[in-house]
């Protein structure tokens, strides 16, 4: 099924749940906030969590600024 | 006139030097920068992860947010909802409450949309956050932000990234005098001596990124930052002499052979 993951479209399997999406992306799950449609995920629900078709995902951390 | 460290939401710091982590070649020289200035906060932004390279050099690797203070900033916002919304994020990265709040208006001068600053404040402080606030240096709004509950008052000194040095003397003083809360200038220093300047009217510190990260040798740039905000303290302690019109010999003219 279809979402949106960081502003791109995204084919995850049904059932994904978001520490399996981070795992797929081979994305670190320290020291990132995860954002689903405009709700934050709190970290601590990562394992609960599954994606529904349609969902607008974002995946963020810390870089560089002034 | 001994000296009281810098508290902002009742944390102590050493230093008075807050530094930015854009611009660099790359984050280790961003470190090293770091390291030179003896800063213990750092301004950070939120970005999307780069889900095409999930093994891009990650900015925790070189700066240990354990050992630094982050400061996520709200750079890039121009609502009070996008800049809420970016530090809610940051929260539940980092988890801790400490921001840097600014919500720009123009990206010709990125001088601060102070309505939106003063909402975006509001909504954050009613949150939990300790906010620190980037805002222009109009004294009256200086004295509403201190009102609303935030936690450093972050007047420009010139338009962001444009080391220009401080335009307006007058208000940024006005600005330390009346506030009880740190004020420190965020943006506009171009080199030491307008660090230096800024902490001879009294501020509690400064805030820059460009003047070390754009200079030709950021690491040594970071370390004579140090130094002017360092002189620049203990100038504005030790009280500066009277300005005079004419001459005063400093030698004695009494015993004149």
């Amino acid at each position: 099924m279809k979402i949106t993951l960081n502003g791109e479209d995204h084919e995850v399997e049904e059932g994904t749940t978001i520490t399996a999406l981070l795992g797929a992306l081979k994305i670190p799950l320290v020291k990132v906030a995860v954002e689903r449609n405009l709700s934050i995920v709190s970290r601590s629900t990562f394992d609960q969590v599954i994606l529904q078709k349609g969902d607008r995902i974002e995946i963020v951390r810390f870089i560089g600024g002034g | 006139m001994q000296d009281t460290p810098l508290i902002i939401a009742g944390r102590e710091y050493a230093s008075r030097l807050i530094i930015g982590t854009g611009k660099y070649k790359d984050y280790a020289q961003n470190a090293a920068a770091l390291t030179a200035s003896g800063a213990e906060i750092v301004t950070v932004a939120m970005r999307r992860v780069n889900v095409m390279n999930p093994d891009e050099p990650m900015l925790v690797d070189f700066i240990n947010p354990k050992e630094t203070v982050y400061l996520p900033n709200t750079a890039g916002c121009f609502t009070g909802e996008d800049a809420v919304r970016t530090l809610r994020l940051a929260r539940e990265a980092g988890g801790w409450s400490l921001v840097k709040l600014e919500v720009l208006s123009d990206p010709k001068h990125l001088y601060p949309d102070m309505e939106e600053t003063m909402r975006a404040a509001k909504m954050l402080i009613d949150d939990g956050f300790d906010v620190m606030v980037y805002c222009s240096d109009d004294p009256v709004f200086a004295r509403k932000l201190e009102e609303l509950g935030c936690a450093a008052i972050m007047p420009l000194g010139a338009p962001i990234g444009s080391g220009l040095g401080l335009q307006n003397k007058v208000n940024i003083r006005l600005i330390v005098e009346q506030s009880s809360v740190p004020v420190i200038v965020d943006a506009g220093v171009g080199t030491a001596s307008d660090a230096t300047e800024a902490m001879e009217l009294g501020c509690a510190g400064v805030l820059m990124n460009t003047a070390i990260a754009e200079a030709q040798d950021p690491i040594r740039m970071a370390r004579a930052m140090k130094h002017a905000v360092i002189a620049g303290r203990e100038a504005y302690l030790a009280g500066r002499m009277a300005k005079k019109r004419y001459a005063d010999p400093s030698s004695p003219l009494a015993g004149l052979i």
